[in-house]
């Protein structure tokens, strides 16, 4: 259901959400997960776990096998980007990041010049008309997350975002879409499996049980963004990653 | 150097090979009915070249015709079929079938509907035949093989069928098209040949009849210069797609 009122002020709402793929079972739940306007959750589990069922959960591209998902906002207020950068291969970069506004009935003149501001904004003025072969890993990434921008959703999700790319340009590439996200703060969920990239971009850590995932415990982090340059060396992140680590592996035990 | 010796090696050899047999005709008294010597086909050739040509251009011409209206029929189908589940399901047991049954089989048939007079029109609807199935396949794969992320981007921002149809699914379809094409013009050419043969009568003035009347008459040299020129051609065309292709996709992909 869109547009209803949720408790608390809350965006999107998994209510004991759980989700069966037919001939391959369970796959997530149940599982809750409350979303508020503003925050960075971050879901965390091994491969298998559900946690992007969840995030097509949440995206509404997939609809739960039994529970609830309410959301008061538009489908449409939600973008995603995915493990990989799907751009398609036949449009430049500034095509593709104006596709979803083409989609929505925006006229492309207007589309592409919104597109034009998304890619300055990630850092691709000068590859605007650059085709997705052309574009390294990063930037391609880049470029799919101006495509997630450019309609300026207030729901962000982002499944496994930097997976594919080396540990040099995930840092930089996660600073990045700290940075972007304070511009307007829309609410974030990012799934990942490396506990200090969650522990580093998260207002919140969920952790995810083995396959079907339900929860298996939150850490929240206290220190407000921006974080201070030598967040990732303090004595809160070892601390935050650890409880966060300690879960996971209690997670793996419990249901193994 | 090396490079040098990779492009001349298949000359050379052709070149041996030719010599060994130019040689041996006349060593051993081969009668030029049953294998002429590389020179008699060659005179052959040159003597034969205006009206080869002409068949060539025949043969060509009807294959063509028919790579066109395949293309035609092919992608109008495979739209259909993406289109409608139910069309799929009705189409692909028949489609199955007319493609498994050799095209020389019903060739006959086709003769027949399209009258002694105008054997034409049955090889051109045999090449036709012929041709349709690497483009229908290859569009109906192509139009299934959008990236499923990229589906969820167009479910995510509410796309309409159209925008999905014409911005997604045949971009997609387009690299998938474009091979089928390519291996539907070698099809046709082969459909048109075989076509020939069993339409068997002067009236299509192509290639193959060339080969049979020449063979008909004994004259061999004259036949080994239609078979080179048949050859020639297809290599041709084939060399022309492949460099076609090669430019779509690079036009497709950007680079």
């Amino acid at each position: 259901m869109a547009g209803q009122i949720l408790a608390g002020g809350a965006l999107v709402e998994l209510d004991a959400a759980e989700v069966d793929y037919p001939g391959r079972g369970a796959a997530l739940g149940p599982f809750s997960l409350r979303l508020h306007a503003g925050e960075i959750v971050a879901l965390v589990g091994a491969s298998g776990c559900g946690k992007s069922t969840a995030l097509r959960l949440l995206a509404g591209l997939e609809a739960p096998t039994r529970g609830a998902v309410r959301r008061s906002i538009a489908r449409g207020e939600t973008s995603v980007v995915f493990q990989s950068p799907t751009l398609a291969p036949w449009m430049d970069a500034r095509a593709n990041v104006a596709l979803p506004l083409e989609l929505k009935g925006m006229k492309p003149k207007a589309a592409r010049a919104l597109a034009v501001r998304a890619l300055r904004r990630v850092g691709l003025a000068d590859a605007c008309r650059a085709r997705p072969a052309q574009l390294s890993g990063g930037m391609a990434m880049r470029a799919s997350l101006a495509r997630a921008l450019v309609t300026e959703p207030k729901l962000l999700l982002l499944d496994e975002p930097f997976a594919a790319l080396d540990e040099i340009t995930r840092r930089a590439l996660a600073d990045d879409v700290l940075s972007i996200w304070a511009e307007e703060r829309p609410a974030m969920v990012f799934v990942t499996h490396n506990v200090e990239e969650a522990v580093y971009m998260a207002d919140r850590v969920v952790v995810l049980t083995r396959g079907p995932g339900r929860e298996a415990g939150e850490t929240a982090l206290e220190q407000s963004f921006p974080r201070p340059p030598g967040f990732r060396t303090s004595e809160a992140f070892r601390h935050a990653a650890e409880a966060v680590s300690r879960r996971l592996a209690a997670a793996m035990g419990a249901s193994a | 150097m090396n490079r040098l010796a990779r492009l001349l090696a298949p000359w050379v050899l052709i070149a041996v090979l030719l010599g060994v047999w130019q040689v041996a005709c006349a060593a051993l008294r081969v009668p030029t009915y049953f294998l002429p010597a590389p020179s008699a086909i060659a005179g052959a050739l040159v003597q034969n070249a205006p009206s080869l040509a002409m068949a060539a251009w025949r043969t060509f011409s009807m294959a063509l015709e028919a790579l066109i209206a395949a293309s035609l029929f092919a992608t109008l189908l495979a739209a259909g079929v993406a289109a409608s589940r139910t069309l799929d399901q009705a189409v692909r047991p028949l489609a199955v079938a007319l493609q498994v049954t050799p095209i020389v089989a019903v060739a006959p048939l086709f003769v027949i509907w399209a009258g002694v007079d105008h054997p034409g029109r049955a090889i051109v609807a045999l090449a036709t035949i012929a041709a349709f199935f690497p483009i229908f396949s290859g569009m109906a794969r192509g139009l299934a093989s959008a990236d499923p992320d990229l589906e969820r981007l167009f479910d995510l921002y509410g796309a309409s069928g159209w925008q999905r149809l014409l911005r997604l699914r045949i971009p997609s379809a387009t690299p998938f098209v474009i091979e089928g094409h390519k291996v539907a013009a070698g099809a046709a050419i082969i459909g048109a040949v075989v076509a020939e043969f069993v339409a068997g009568s002067g009236g299509s003035q192509g290639l193959a009849w060339r080969i049979m009347e020449a063979g008909n008459r004994l004259q061999t040299a004259k036949m080994f210069a239609a078979i080179i020129t048949l050859a020639l051609m297809a290599a041709i065309l084939h060399a022309l797609f492949q460099s076609l292709e090669r430019r779509a996709l690079v036009w497709w992909r950007g680079r």
